[in-house]
């Protein structure tokens, strides 16, 4: 099942804590007197309980036990008093407890939020190179179990955290206050509680970085199985399946129950020792007041610091892998972040006025409605701006996507304003990669490739992408109405707009067959459609951006021919003066293109329109009348 | 819902009984811990037992603190046991069902759903089990043996914190109701904004085509917006849990301070009684806090098992309701008598209208229709990878119906439109055809598909690892795979779904030359574009919104069939569209 591309889904230890730390506080920043404020808040909480516990040693030697035998009413209402202060000290401290935990939420959301966006930004602005060499799941991951570990950590553990360690440090000097001596044995005890902790925790973490790398191979079969349900009915592969899964289940419940193992034992272990100093400070404690050295009071208020102080640690170690895990969820989302972005060094702007009555666009019929904007050597000059005209040149481009085969070797030619050039050839020749590299997705090994007589690689790419209207082999549509779906193709478009494209693409037709026409929402990749309805709606989103240049890659080959013919019409119209790249298998949609490039094995072996190849009697009549002589 | 989870614990239900037995023990034991304290303080320190008797019940405290640690570790270990092996069950049982699903079983879950379902859902059932294994069953005993205690020590002051019981119960039981909808909103929220992740990463290089991340992120924005204040909206609720619980247990402990400070002062209960009462308190009122906590717990883990039950519940539609097991078709004629589909019951339209029609087997058939006349859907029936709806199928003479579904699918290929291929050798993809096949057939397959060429030329040629996806490969070669794959199962019936999109019509030819000679009785269905691909089949239906529209061979259809005419006549020139007289 392991095949090379198949990564891990993250280990588990984080690499630098600290940087992590801080960069997912800079996210904080912006709620940082919030922050502040949680932290505050917390501290009155976790002080008047400790003053609380404290006060006890006073009541119980100063009141409580002058009472016995002896009914003082002054005392009594002095015993009353103090127990009221006592009451507004618990209330606020009840109220701090509430106010820090809501503003911690607010605080937690908002920062995950960010995240949130700043990776999906990121995200977008990644070369397509990377989407081609990660898997999905494994991209989806950070949005799904790594930010999941994130907001486990912001919800509790930081509070958690911070409030232990107030109270253990606030109950220690207290301790220290009331008697130092039965401090000693708190401190025998930590000795035993240190090296349980990390005993445990080793333990604990070696499995469950385990576990995790295990839940990720239950993840990435899930999702091949999933995806690809229908394959799997179709070759009754069900059964395989399921033993496949049942192995890498069960391995993952072997580290899991490893896992939980230790980290269950932590809380009864720690529980048990804390008893155990529990009872020893009963025994040390009480022989000391038989003696004398302590007061009763000292020795009850002592034990009930015992209880607060073993809690918390307990808590603060519990909290501690889930930390873990979190800051090495950060990281992998960090890493992400951190990767480079498309560069764009293009100086050269292609605006549009699709939109704007400049005088410009009254002279064009409609069609020249991209300008190349220049800005010349001289800074204090004004840019030039001509309008967009279309013309491809292809020079000696070599390319290759692995530095290691070529997929393009020396493809030279000319496309002129207007131009419908074709591309033929059997699969895997290269043809789609040249639509790559005119959309700038990659970028070449050598030759060049011009615009309008500008090198591309000097154009802003999304600039250069804005003037080209794509329809792929795969449409992806999105979720959304058939209008907001066409009108990614630009979104200045009016409902007008959309429709006319719609009309030429000839989707109009069976749109309006549709429950609520237009606005019918598709579900994810338009699953409600067939195969040809998407794609003449791709066909129509492409018409709606009005491009300058067209690049069909076998847009028309999951159409039958009878409604091709009314799209073909359509097509017509959308290409007329406009520069197209048409690549496509079917030899009847190429027939009418200016010119016809072959292409085999990345290079181009003939060149010519559709009667001069017939003429050679070459590659292209052999793939031309080989569709017709076998019967 | 409990008992159908009750269900996967299985073979792990004696390490489930464990905990909670070893519990009644640890918890006994801690009971007594403030008990002997007091007596310490009472007798030891306040009495006359002096050191001797402080020192005897101060090792009986420490020994017990010993045994239980040790039933407390045992419980964790069971527990966790218990609790792991109950989600691998869990995991697997879902796993098992969504096998079972049809086509239409899985249409209605999005795999990123189906994924969630299957990792974070259960672990958050597991979380919530083993919690309720432990805890659940510790808190609650502590309450009772604390409470019974603390009565012990002094049955009036208790009444003071059983007043204060109810109050508490009552404020929880409202904060779960009202945080409960609010947290499946929540978890609806997430669901939204992780499809649209998905949206963009499968459609990233559509993004950038037409240049639109700005527009993606927006989008994404307001999702992630809607998540954040529906998480908020959920969370608010829950957090009142803590401070309730704190001022009940302050304002508990002070009121026992003041009552229970006059009794000692008229010297009816002793101190060392008081601080018992006190610990005591404390103790249950740990054990509340520890009850709300695993009703918190319980309360989102619900939102899960709901996901996790939806699965469970789903009945797949296409059931086994075989009457004669053994048999596999004998052959590949396939019959439809008055076959009517429509996706979904409440669906308006009929996507199939009583479709009839007869091949033989060994029969070449051709499907020719537009664009949604469900071509697709009429041949996937076949394998009862839909239902019909209305009307009956046969294979082999038989009603598809009485065949048991392995045996009727084992006997027909399909090769969808898009076929998936997946992670692992070339050869390991092909064998799914049949994981019993020599390399020979191997081979042999590969070179009809007119895939052996391109795979003889890799250098690990059928031992090429693909990606997921079998993403190094393109269209057309995936395409040629996918036929291989089908081919070596050697069915009765072959369906070609639109399979050679991708492959050039040279490639197209060799191929179906090849078939010709492959099997002269496997009956072949072949879904195509091009007349030249089915023209020399030996019937070709043409499919017209759903109905046929018309039968017969290619030069019958020409000569009595508009529609086919019209096609013929927008294809390639060399063909001869016309028949006879007609113009």
């Amino acid at each position: 099942m392991s095949g090379p591309m198949r990564k891990v889904y993250g280990k588990v230890k984080p690499k630098n804590i600290g940087r992590t730390l801080r960069r997912i506080f800079s996210y904080m920043a912006e709620d940082r007197i919030q922050l502040i404020s949680v932290f505050i808040f917390l501290l009155f909480s976790t002080l008047s309980a400790i003053f609380g516990t404290a006060l006890l040693k006073i009541l119980i030697d100063n009141y409580i036990t002058p009472m016995i035998g002896n009914p003082d009413p002054l005392l009594k209402e002095r015993f009353g008093k103090v127990l009221s202060y006592m009451a507004a000290l618990y209330l606020f401290g009840a109220f701090s407890t509430w106010a820090s935990n809501r503003l911690m939420i607010a605080v937690s959301v908002n920062t995950l939020y960010r995240i949130r966006i700043a990776l999906f930004a990121k995200m977008e602005s990644l070369p397509v190179s990377y989407f081609s060499s990660h898997t999905h799941g494994e991209l989806m991951s950070r949005y799904t179990n790594d930010t999941d570990a994130l907001r486990e950590m912001f919800s509790r553990s930081i509070t958690n955290f911070f409030s232990s360690f107030i109270t253990v440090t606030g109950v220690f000097i207290m301790m220290v206050i009331y008697s130092w001596q039965l401090t000693i044995l708190v401190l025998i005890m930590l000795v035993f509680i240190m090296n349980a902790v990390s005993f445990i925790g080793k333990k604990s973490s070696t499995h469950f970085s385990q576990q995790q790398q295990k839940l990720g191979i239950v993840n990435g079969y899930l999702e091949e199985m999933f995806e690809g349900l229908k394959t799997v009915k179709v070759f009754s592969y069900e059964e395989i399946a399921k033993e496949r899964f049942r192995k890498i289940n069960e391995e993952l419940r072997f580290s899991a129950d490893r896992a939980s193992t230790f980290s269950n034992i932590l809380m009864p272990v720690m529980g048990n020792l804390s008893h155990i100093h529990y009872a020893a400070t009963a025994f040390v404690g009480g022989i000391f007041a038989i003696k004398g050295i302590l007061s009763l009071g000292t020795v009850v208020a002592f034990l009930q610091f015992t209880r607060s102080f073993s809690h918390p640690i307990t808590q603060a170690s519990q909290e501690f892998s889930a930390v873990m895990s979190a800051l090495a969820g950060a990281e992998r989302i960090f890493g992400i972040m951190d990767e480079p972005i498309e560069k764009e060094r293009g100086t050269i702007q292609i605006i549009s006025t699709n939109n704007n009555s400049n005088e410009k666009d009254s002279q064009s019929n409609g069609k020249d409605k991209f300008w190349v904007r220049q800005h010349p050597e001289k800074s204090n000059a004004e840019p030039t701006l001509t309008p967009a005209k279309g013309k491809i040149v292809f020079e000696n481009v070599h390319f290759s996507y692995d530095k290691k085969n070529l997929v393009l070797n020396n493809i030279s030619f000319q496309a002129k304003p207007g131009e419908t050039i074709a591309f033929v050839g059997s699969t895997g020749a290269g043809k789609t990669t040249i639509t790559n590299l005119m959309n700038r997705f990659y970028d070449l090994s050598k030759g060049a490739i011009y615009y309008d007589d500008i090198n591309i690689k000097e154009i802003r790419k999304k600039d250069l992408r804005r003037s080209l209207a794509m329809v792929l082999q795969d449409t992806h549509l999105f979720t959304g109405t058939v209008m907001e779906n066409i009108r990614y193709g630009r979104l200045s478009a009016t409902d007008e707009e959309v429709m006319e494209a719609a009309r030429l693409s000839n989707a109009d037709s069976f749109i309006q067959h549709l429950s609520h026409r237009y606005h019918t929402v598709l579900t994810g990749a338009g699953a409600n459609l067939s195969q040809g309805q998407r794609q003449l709606l791709a066909i129509a989103r492409a018409g709606v951006a009005n491009p300058a240049i067209i690049i069909l890659d076998e847009a028309t080959s999951s159409i039958d021919t009878r409604t091709e013919k009314l799209v073909e019409e359509g097509l017509q119209r959308l290409m007329r003066g406009r520069t197209v790249l048409i690549i496509a298998h079917r030899l009847s949609t190429v027939r009418n293109a200016n010119r016809i490039l072959v292409i085999e094995d990345g290079e181009i072996v003939e060149q010519g329109d559709h009667s001069s190849l017939i003429a050679q009697q070459g590659r292209y009549y052999r793939l031309y009348t080989g569709a017709v002589e076998l019967v | 819902m409990i008992k159908k989870f009750l269900a996967f614990v299985g073979e792990y239900r004696r390490y489930a009984f464990a905990p909670p037995l070893l519990m009644v023990g640890e918890v006994t034991l801690e009971i007594f811990i403030p008990f002997l304290m007091a007596r310490i303080i009472d007798h030891g320190i306040l009495g006359n037992g002096g050191i001797q008797y402080t020192a005897k019940i101060g090792t009986i405290m420490v020994l017990m603190a010993c045994v239980s640690l040790s039933l407390g570790a045992l419980a964790g270990r069971f527990a966790a046991k218990a609790g792991t092996g109950f989600a691998a069950n869990l995991r697997k049982g879902l796993f098992n069902k969504v096998q079972e699903f049809s086509f239409s079983n899985a249409d209605k879950f999005s795999t990123a759903s189906l994924i969630t379902r299957h990792t974070t859902d259960v672990t958050n059932i597991q979380n919530a089990f083993m919690m309720l294994l432990r805890v659940g069953f510790r808190a609650p005993l502590m309450l009772i043996g604390a409470t019974i205690m603390a009565v012990r020590i002094n049955g009036q002051l208790a009444i003071i914190f059983f007043a204060a019981i109810p109050i508490l119960a009552t404020a929880l039981y409202f904060i779960g109701t009202t945080a409960h909808p609010r947290f499946r909103a929540m978890f609806k929220k997430y669901d939204a904004m992780n499809a649209t992740v998905q949206e963009n990463l499968i459609g990233i290089r559509v993004v950038k085509a037409f240049v639109r991340e700005s527009y993606e992120e927006k989008k994404f924005q307001e999702n992630a917006f809607m998540l954040k204040n529906a998480q908020l909206f959920a969370e608010k609720v829950v957090i009142l849990n803590m401070p309730l619980l704190q001022i009940t247990m302050y304002l508990s402990i002070l009121s026992i301070l003041w009552f229970g400070g006059n009794l000692v002062g008229k010297e009816i209960m002793g101190v060392g009684q008081l601080a018992g009462f006190i610990s005591y308190v404390s103790q249950i009122l740990m054990s509340l806090m520890m009850i709300s906590m695993i009703f918190i717990v319980l309360l989102i883990s619900r939102a899960s098992a709901v996901r996790i039950i939806e699965i469970l519940d789903e009945v797949p539609d296409i059931q086994d309701t075989h009457t004669d097991s053994n048999r596999f078709p004998p052959n590949g004629s396939i019959e439809f008598q008055h076959v009517s589909f429509k996706y979904s019951l409440d669906a308006e339209n009929f996507v199939l209208n009583d479709i009839s029609f007869s091949i033989r087997s060994g029969e070449r058939v051709g499907i020719i229709g537009g664009t949604g006349s469900a071509k697709s859907t009429l041949v996937q029936l076949i394998p009862r990878l839909y239902e019909a709806t209305k009307g009956k199928i046969l294979v082999g003479g038989k009603n598809i119906e009485h065949y048991s579904i392995n045996k009727l699918r084992s006997a027909i290929a399909v090769v969808l439109q898009n076929s998936l291929l997946f992670s692992g050798t070339i050869r390991e993809n092909l064998l799914w055809g049949n994981p019993n096949a020599s390399e020979k057939e191997v081979i042999k397959v590969s070179k009809i598909a007119q895939a052996h060429a391109f795979i003889d030329s890799f250098p690990y040629k059928y031992d090429t690892m693909l990606g997921q996806g079998g993403v190094n490969l393109s269209g057309g070669q995936k395409q040629r795979l996918a036929i291989a794959r089908a081919l070596l199962k050697k069915p009765k019936i072959l369906i070609l779904d639109d399979a050679t999109s991708a492959i050039d019509t040279v490639t197209d030819s060799k191929f179906r030359a090849g078939l010709k000679e492959f099997s002269s009785d496997t009956t072949i269905l072949m879904i195509a574009q091009r007349i030249s691909s089915v023209q020399d089949a030996d019937t070709i239906i043409v499919l017209e919104e759903g109905k046929i529209n018309g039968i017969g061979s290619h030069k019958e259809l020409l000569a009595t069939n508009r529609i086919y005419r019209e096609v013929c006549e927008s294809q390639e020139e060399r063909i001869q569209c016309h028949v006879g007289p007609h113009a």
